[in-house]
């Protein structure tokens, strides 16, 4: 089942007077349950790729169908509603609100979502559990390491158990030990729950992870190959 | 707008001192504003209490020839006391006064004065009159405390003062002075001297004549006396509130730059968030807020300030608003040179009315204060925000 389908997808900014066109004729397609990656040197589209499947940004050209939507074609309204209840993003930098606790940060999805505060105490407890950080819901970001911060993303953007998690660099800022426990954590999430992972990345410890790796050079997809099936 | 007003607060407490300084500031602006406001309407009310108790009771009729501000038309501002007005004058409702031009002789100098003629049993006005039923071997007089300064009159000294009656002879005799009173209404103070109705009457040969009725009770209608104008209560302290209107306008101009400095802290905490929590706002569009949500929010993030400020005036300021309109505030200048009804120290009043808007207003301005900047995001490029891009 394809949850992904990208056809012929361009990607243009407009740079100085002319255009930089930062994907050419992108195809693909990803199915439930992948543990994939858009992996490629800096500047090679992983960001731009990953943005407009996750809503944030627009094709210029052709077509990315996600979970039914047509990207293009969305509304602001009907994006943000994509997004709130089937997607789950996990960036280089943790993006945690600083001023909130643990608790309340994994909560935030569930709250755009109206559960219920003793569904979204059990939910919240649940995400923290799979990224073992039951200890620290009352600790506020500044408070944790790096990859403390980053489990808290990891559980932020699993807690409503979304179809779909976009991760962009997650490890970059992670030192290996806590590079290898969140990609375990991801690993064993994406079997347990068959949520879809997408990274983009150029870590090799990520890379070594991964089911299936897309190498994007020049802002085209270079090779596609399935290492290992779900 | 229950989540947003959640975050709000979270954001709003977890920015820590920041907050607090605005909060403080405005917080400083209500107190200010609910205490000037409470000032003014506490004055009104003195000025107006004070005259209706010293100078014009409930409204009057007055004979019309009469002009406060010409004391030369005196002499022709009298007449018999209307029969539609007897009945109410026995039953102490109403009480008639005579006023003449005259001069008064203190050690030796001499000073214009208004001699009024009034019924030492009257109530309508506070003024001692019941010091004017004794006995004495001059005519008994009452007069004010700013008049006893200036002249330098004291209890029981004699003075002479001298008139013209009513077939435009001069006259004089003395007057012993049998009590000074004090009133914060310089209209009942100032060159007046009051003496019992029926000597006046006998001294300028006008029985039974008049030249002010008061009446008691400012409620009940009134009919027309044939002759005399009718002045009503609002009509005679229309001086007051022109003062007071005048005062406000000086007042907004405060309130105008308190709020306006409290207004900038936050409109300058609101861009400064705004350019520095782009990844927080990108953040949140990737969660799935859309943009003008995150406009909402923010918007009440700022807006949250008044009402925290409110809460931390409601800490300080009920108590202090509380002992200012028990101890009340005392001028630091002389008030009696003000030439009206104003005490040396006014008690705020403060209302319902007047501290719920003023919340509200405080709030609206910040709203708006709050709002402006936050627009800003419904331009914002997610993914610009995300990278924490944008200029
Ligand atoms: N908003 C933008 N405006 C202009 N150029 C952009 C924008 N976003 C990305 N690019 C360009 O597109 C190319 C791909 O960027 P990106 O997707 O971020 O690469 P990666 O994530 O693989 O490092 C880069 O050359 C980058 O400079
Ligand atoms: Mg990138």
């Amino acid at each position: 089942m394809e949850i992904i389908q990208i056809q012929n997808l361009t990607k243009r900014f407009p740079m100085g007077k002319g255009e930089f066109t930062a994907l050419k004729g992108i195809n693909l397609s990803f199915g439930k349950g992948e543990f994939a990656g858009l992996i490629g040197p800096s500047g090679s589209g992983k960001t731009t790729l990953l943005n407009i499947i996750g809503s944030l940004d627009v094709p210029s050209d052709g077509e990315a169908l996600v979970l039914g939507n047509s990207i293009g074609k969305l509304s602001a309204k009907q994006a943000a509603k994509l997004r709130k209840e089937n997607l789950g993003f996990i960036f280089q930098s943790y993006n945690l609100l600083q001023v909130h606790t643990v608790f309340e940060n994994v909560e935030f999805p569930l709250l755009l979502l109206n559960y219920s505060t003793s569904e979204r105490k059990k939910m919240v407890a649940d995400a923290l559990e799979w990224v073992g950080l039951t200890d620290k819901t009352k600790s506020k970001p500044p408070q944790l390491s790096g990859g403390e911060c980053q489990r808290v993303a990891i559980a932020r953007a699993m807690v409503k158990r979304p179809s779909l998690v976009l991760a962009d660099e997650p490890t970059a800022n992670l030192d290996a030990a806590n590079s290898h426990n969140i990609l375990q954590t991801m690993e064993k999430l994406n079997r347990e729950l068959q949520t879809t992972f997408i990274f983009a990345t150029h870590d090799e410890k990520v890379i070594s992870y991964l089911h299936r790796k897309i190498f994007l050079l020049d802002g085209r997809v270079d090779k596609d190959e399935v290492v290992k099936s779900n | 707008m229950k989540l947003a007003i959640k975050l709000a607060y979270r954001n709003l407490i977890g920015a820590g001192l920041r907050t607090w300084l605005n909060v403080v500031v405005l917080s400083f602006s209500f107190v200010v504003i609910i205490w000037l406001k409470g000032v003014m309407v506490g004055w009104d009310y003195q000025a107006k209490t004070d005259m209706t108790n010293w100078e014009i009771g409930g409204g009057q009729y007055w004979h019309s020839n009469y002009d406060p501000f010409d004391s030369f038309t005196l002499a022709d501002a009298h007449a018999p006391i209307p029969n539609d007005a007897k009945d109410e004058i026995a039953k102490g409702n109403m009480t008639p006064v005579l006023i003449a031009h005259g001069t008064i002789y203190p050690q030796g100098r001499m000073q214009s004065i208004m001699i009024k003629g009034i019924d030492p049993k009257q109530s309508i006005f506070l003024l001692p009159t019941h010091k004017l039923d004794t006995v004495t071997d001059a005519i008994p007089a009452i007069i004010g405390s700013l008049m006893a300064k200036s002249l330098k009159l004291n209890k029981n000294d004699h003075v002479t003062i001298r008139w013209r009656d009513a077939n435009g002879t001069f006259d004089a005799d003395e007057v012993v002075i049998t009590e000074i009173f004090s009133s914060n209404v310089p209209m009942a103070e100032m060159a007046q001297v009051y003496i019992p109705l029926d000597r006046l009457q006998a001294m300028l040969l006008l029985p039974e004549q008049a030249t002010i009725l008061t009446y008691r009770d400012g409620e009940m209608d009134r009919v027309p006396l044939e002759g005399w104008t009718h002045k009503t209560k609002k009509e005679l302290t229309a001086s007051v509130d022109r003062i007071i209107e005048t005062k406000t306008i000086g007042q907004t101009v405060l309130y105008g730059i308190l709020l306006l400095l409290a207004m900038l802290a936050i409109f300058d905490t609101q861009v400064l968030s705004i350019f520095r929590r782009q990844k927080e706002i990108g953040t949140y569009i990737a969660l799935g807020y859309t943009r003008s949500q995150v406009v909402g929010l923010f918007t009440v993030e700022g807006t949250m300030h008044s009402v925290l400020a409110a809460l931390t005036s409601a800490v300080y300021g009920i108590p202090f608003l509380a002992w200012q309109a028990k101890v009340g505030w005392t001028m630091p200048i002389d008030t009696s040179d003000f030439g009206m009804a104003i005490a040396q120290t006014l008690y705020p009043i403060y209302s319902v009315s007047l501290v719920v808007s003023t919340v509200l207003i405080v709030m609206l301005v910040t709203a708006v204060v709050s709002y402006l900047p936050s627009r800003r995001i419904a331009k914002m490029n997610p993914t610009d925000a995300l990278r924490g891009k944008i200029q």
